[in-house]
């Protein structure tokens, strides 16, 4: 079904979990190629919020092989996989409520420069911290709010904190777990914005409910329902299938 | 007390605060002097030593969330190793205090790599379970006085010579210690490495992954709490002279939280004022009733019900209902 991409960012072959008799996701095998967006469409409980899981490490696979860059990952702790080059944004939102949004994105710039063992100096006063913090936070128009405390912003701000997060993290693959989620039209429209902005920089892998920034966005999309991809392809060509239809779209678009 | 909207930084949180209360601290003797020196003075060394291992606390707790129910074995542990050297004649700080810091760090290290492994209320329970332990064994050490414990003939020397000897004299060094262990915790909070352990408090899962190993920064952590619990209980075994199970009893660790919180949890000057606070209260209530906690327990309910952040959290809403008028 999916097209074989050279090289690609991430490969992920046979992946399998299953939570005690309940599988959920069951054979997935799918790649994401360099600068690539690839969406993850399905309908709520298909495993889209799993397969991340298991993709950035929260969650291990109970069988299958997860390639980034060639290397096989799929023991790795999400750590070490973000160490080589793996971001992600939360469904729920993630972020530390009680920092500024500038020490948010600075703390996964801290990760990227230099070792964090260091026990002297102010972390909030390093000048090249603070500004490759704040040249993401730009990026996500974010950066008139950057002394505001995580807590205090908005929840389209957070979402927007979430991508500048995975920004600064300078990815190889970012894993989008529902951005637009609870977000209101102006705010949709406007990640969406975001998003055509850092198309093509690195290779994304986007889960969506919103049709129009999944068909806006998407290079590639596949559809997952019961833990299994239906089908994997272009936009045009996931829209006409007849499974797709049915199973999917069908309900959400009429 | 409201949440600042906007953050401030670090460094700059309360700076008269901690300086007025070193001043206090700096100029208590001289006010002893003018009468019942021996008696305030012991009160206020015991102040400070509790105050070190409170500090030790309040960093982990306010600051990484790890709620150790288990910090006073740490103090015993500093207690023993001054005792125990002392019973075969080597009082000589220069070798057991690094000893006591060393035998901690080693306990924090062995019992963190347990303890970190778990979260919330099972690792409130465990850290329990490795102070009780310690309890225990210390209890059954009959060479040196099981349960009883055992005296120390005489308080650490340095490179032979008494230093500590004069009560006031041990008053500057634990003062001294206390002021160092106050400053390198704040560095320690506001730099990369406080920074990340932070962040770990608000949101582990996000902290792994953005690319951090949340518990490796927290043994370390951890570690630094440990070896601060055994300076505190190295110095009190050279205040009281006298070293005993009874120090690492879990009473003890829980009278270490309440000082935490009493003070102002996640401030570090707010566990010394707690220590103050409770060490002073005390010995005040002991004094009219042998069941003095039946008046100390209701005033801790109604700080933590009224004044969220402790001593220091109700002097600042006060002052800022004082400054608007």
């Amino acid at each position: 079904m999916a097209e074989p991409v050279p090289n690609p960012v991430l490969r992920i072959e046979n992946l399998r979990k299953n939570f005690g008799g309940l599988v959920v996701t069951d054979g997935v095998s799918m790649t994401i190629g360099e600068g690539e967006l690839h969406a993850v469409i399905g309908p709520n409980g298909a495993g889209k919020t799993t397969l991340i899981n298991q993709i950035s490490g929260t969650l291990a696979p109970s069988a299958g092989t997860i390639y980034l860059n060639g290397a096989d990952v799929t023991a790795l702790p999400p750590n070490k996989r973000a160490e080589l080059g793996l971001a992600r944004s939360f469904q729920i939102t993630s972020v530390l409520p009680r920092f500024s949004a500038l020490e948010n994105v600075a703390l996964a710039v801290q990760a990227r420069s230099g070792s964090s063992y260091r026990f002297i100096g102010c972390a909030d006063k390093e000048n090249a911290l603070n500004d490759a913090a704040m040249a993401a936070l730009t990026e996500v128009s974010l950066d008139r709010r950057a002394d505001i405390l995580a807590a205090h912003l908005s929840h389209g701000e957070k979402r927007a904190l979430e991508l500048a997060i995975a920004l600064a993290m300078q990815p190889k693959l970012l894993l989008l777990d529902e951005p637009m989620a609870g977000t209101g039209p102006e705010e949709s429209e406007r990640l969406i914005v975001v998003l055509q902005r850092l198309k093509g920089r690195f290779a994304m892998m986007l889960v969506e409910h919103d049709m129009n920034a999944v068909f806006a966005l998407a290079d590639r999309i596949s559809v997952l329902t019961y833990g299994r991809i239906l089908a994997s392809g272009q936009p045009a060509a996931v829209r006409a299938d007849p499974a797709v239809m049915t199973a999917y779209l069908g309900e959400e678009l009429e | 007390m409201s949440l600042a909207v906007t953050s401030t930084p670090l460094a700059r949180r309360f700076e008269a605060l901690p300086i007025a209360i070193f001043l206090v601290l700096a100029l208590a003797p001289l006010a002893a002097s003018f009468g019942a020196e021996t008696y305030l003075l012991g009160l206020f060394t015991r102040v400070m030593i509790y105050g070190i291992a409170a500090l030790a606390l309040d960093f982990i707790c306010g600051y990484g969330g790890l709620v150790s129910f288990g910090h006073a074995a740490f103090v015993g542990i500093g207690a023993y190793t001054a005792g125990i050297f002392g019973a075969h004649g080597i009082t000589d700080m220069a070798i057991t205090l690094p000893v006591a810091l060393l035998v901690s760090a080693l306990f924090a290290w062995l019992t963190g790599t347990v303890c970190l492994r778990t979260k919330s209320v099972y690792f409130i329970m465990i850290t329990l379970a490795f102070g009780q332990m310690i309890y225990f064994v210390a209890g059954s050490l009959s060479p040196y006085g099981g349960d009883d414990g055992l005296t120390l003939k005489l308080r650490s020397t340095l490179f032979g010579f008494p230093i500590l000897q004069y009560d006031r004299a041990l008053y500057y060094a634990v003062l001294a210690f206390l002021l160092v262990s106050y400053l390198l915790l704040r560095g320690i909070v506001a730099s990369r490495f406080g920074r990340v352990f932070r962040g770990a408090r608000d949101n582990p899962t996000r902290m792994a992954t953005i690319g951090y190993d949340v518990f490796r920064y927290q043994r370390i952590a951890y570690v630094i709490a440990g070896s601060l619990g055994g300076l505190s209980g190295f110095l009190l075994a050279n205040a009281t002279e006298f070293v005993s199970p009874s120090f690492m009893s879990w009473q003890r660790s829980g009278e270490l939280i309440i000082m935490v919180l009493f003070g102002g949890i996640g401030t570090l000057h707010g566990a010394i004022v707690g220590a103050a606070a409770f060490l002073v209260l005390e010995d005040m209530l002991g004094g009219i009733t042998e069941n003095w906690k039946l008046i100390f327990g209701p005033m801790l309910v109604l700080i933590v019900l009224f004044a969220r952040g402790g001593l220091l959290g109700l002097a600042q809403s006060v002052w800022e209902r004082l400054r608007r008028g």
